[in-house]
């Protein structure tokens, strides 16, 4: 009897667990398939799962005329570098701030961050200080700071950090080393899983980034590369005219469904590449909160 | 010795303080001077004279956006999709997770976590991208396939009662693997010896699961779902910006308050009610995390979020 209920639960597992795990990755097998079909067989028979013409001419299109693909790699890439960086610093400093059990003002301070978790002033307020006040419009600034910092990361790094025994804080201080040189020398080489996890979270989030470029970019030399996708799929004659603007002389007519496809595999392509490796860290990461939650 | 002043106090705490420094610095400029700013939405806004120049407005903006009949309209779809997102998901995710702990060996379980979770590392933009791929009506692959069965092709795009379903699927599908990685950790820290008890009491595996797997994920579920209940008037603008976009035709089920604010902000650059309705969903938002909180303070104090 028990060996029946295992079985019948094992083949239930088995079965729904690889409906859902086909259903997760189907459509990128679609979005490849068809940015390797020929234009007309999309055309006539609409996106398949295999190519039944396979041709790799939105590629070659593609890479005919990079500069604006190259630029706005450049960008994601920068503003990617400088905003998982800076960040990390911030988050992790002001958390050790936090995680110090004899600073008399945590809790104030704490509650002064979280506070703003609850309530917001809203969209309107906020992009007329970015714009109006602050002159952000068309700046790299407008691309990093508004996800640099994130109560919930400094709440996590923090939690993470109170679990670092009082003793070796103690022990530095009576060595004589300072608030900040405890952070830098002790504290932070003892919080590398957090410190990779929140570096993730961050690098993720500026990686795909749009929201910020819809808002504050409208200099081509600034879009991002998941903004400059989501410009090029609303519009294929921004496309055209940014090819001849390269100097193309555009004769044949573009194939614009796989080379959309061809795009969206581009601008993915980096996070799909690194994902085996991240996903690892992520996994950890959130085992992690999840215990402490 | 020394007495303990608030100058004392600033002066030990004095590197920790600066530490904090640039933190502070952020979320008053980013964060509380934007709260000053709701102001705007009792003001009628001008470019010249600024947030604090323009004339008073009173009530106004309020009233107009109420009277649109737009605020009923995106503060029902904000509710209502986040309702089904949070039950569709969790159940999703803790259903997976079990079945994760449960079956298959080691490769088998790595393999289907890694797909699982693969959805959640691309952007809305893609995701959006992936969406016109399969709902398109001229070459959208669903469409495809309901012409290869001999099948009427189904208009998606101008139909708005496909939606939600549509719009719930997608939220599951890009959710399912960090939520099935959190309920996974939950269900790894489980106590083995509670199975062996109820491995001897006679129970089968799927009273186990009832009886002794799913008890144990309450304090995990309460605080995911205490959470999301906190945002239920936030809508996700990255995927209903980039699900739907500026199709108007699919408003009446698809606009949330953020993407409403957004249009009113940007493209018919109606600031002050822009603003109103900014406040609206704030002052929404607030007050259900206070009551949500307060009620699950009453109800076991340590569960609670604050």
């Amino acid at each position: 009897m028990k060996q029946l209920d295992r079985k019948i639960f094992s083949g239930i597992g088995y079965v729904s667990l690889i409906i859902l795990a086909v259903l997760c990755i189907f459509p990128f097998i679609l979005v490849v398939s068809s940015s390797l079909t020929e234009e007309s067989k999309i055309v006539t028979d609409g996106y398949q799962f295999i190519p039944t013409v396979f041709s790799t001419e939105a590629y070659s299109i593609l890479f005919k005329y990079p500069e604006q693909m190259i630029q706005a790699y450049l960008v994601t890439i920068g503003v990617t570098t400088a905003g998982t960086v800076l960040g990390l610093f911030l988050t992790s400093m002001t958390a050790y701030a936090l995680s110090r059990k004899d600073f008399k003002w945590r809790n104030g301070f704490s509650f002064f961050f979280f506070f703003t978790t609850l309530f917001s002033g809203g969209l309107v307020p906020w992009y007329l200080l970015m714009v109006n006040y602050l002159d952000m419009k068309d700046t790299p600034l407008a691309l990093v700071l508004p996800l640099m910092l994130n109560v919930f990361y400094i709440i996590v790094m923090k939690s993470f950090m109170s679990s670092i025994p009082e003793a070796i804080v103690e022990s530095a201080k009576i060595d004589g080393a300072g608030d900040f040189r405890i952070y830098a020398r002790l504290v932070l080489p003892l919080s590398k899983p957090a410190l990779a996890t929140i570096g993730l979270f961050l690098a993720l989030a500026y990686w795909n980034d749009w929201y910020n470029a819809l808002l504050f970019i409208s200099d081509d030399k600034l879009m991002p590369l998941q903004y400059y996708l989501y410009k090029m799929l609303g519009n294929m004659d921004g496309m055209r005219k940014a090819m001849m603007g390269a100097g193309a002389v555009v004769t044949t007519a573009i194939p614009t469904e796989s080379l959309k496809m061809a795009m969206t595999v581009v601008a993915t392509g980096p996070i799909l590449l690194a994902y085996p490796f991240v996903q690892r860290y992520f996994v950890q990461g959130l085992t992690i909160g999840a215990v402490k939650g | 010795m020394k007495r303990h002043t608030f100058w004392n106090d600033l002066k030990n705490y004095k590197v920790l303080l600066l530490m904090l420094a640039p933190a502070v610095a952020f979320f008053l400029l980013f964060a509380y001077v934007p709260m000053a700013g709701i102001v705007i939405a009792f003001k009628k806004y001008d470019y010249a004279g600024g947030i604090f120049g323009s004339a008073w407005n009173g009530l106004e903006n309020f009233r107009f956006f109420f009277e649109s009949g737009d605020a009923w309209r995106v503060t029902r779809n904000t509710a209502l999709y986040n309702i089904a997102f949070i039950v569709v998901n969790n159940a999703l995710q803790i259903f997976a997770a079990i079945m994760l702990f449960e079956v298959g060996g080691k490769w088998f379980r790595k393999l289907t976590q890694s797909a699982l979770f693969l959805p959640y590392f691309i952007s809305w933009v893609v995701v959006g991208a992936i969406a016109y791929n399969l709902l398109n009506y001229d070459i959208g692959t669903v469409n495809a396939l309901l012409r290869g069965f001999g099948m009427e092709p189904i208009d998606i795009y101008n139909t708005p009662s496909y939606w939600p379903y549509i719009l719930v699927l997608v939220s599951a599908w890009k959710s399912l693997g960090y939520g099935t990685v959190m309920y996974l950790a939950a269900i790894t820290g489980i106590d083995t010896e509670m199975y062996e008890a109820a491995e001897i009491d006679g129970a089968n595996i799927f009273q186990r699961i009832m009886k002794v797997t799913i008890p144990n994920l309450y304090p995990t579920i309460i605080i995911l779902v205490l959470l999301a209940v906190g945002n239920i008037f936030r809508g996700d603008f990255g995927m209903f910006y980039n699900m739907i976009g500026n199709n108007g035709l699919l408003f009446s089920s698809t606009d949330v308050i953020d993407t409403y604010v957004f249009r009113s902000l940007i493209t018919s650059n109606d600031i002050g009610m822009s603003a109103a309705a900014g406040v609206f969903q704030s002052v929404l938002g607030f007050i259900t995390i206070m009551s949500v909180n307060y009620a699950v303070r009453r109800y076991d104090k340590d569960r609670a979020l604050f």
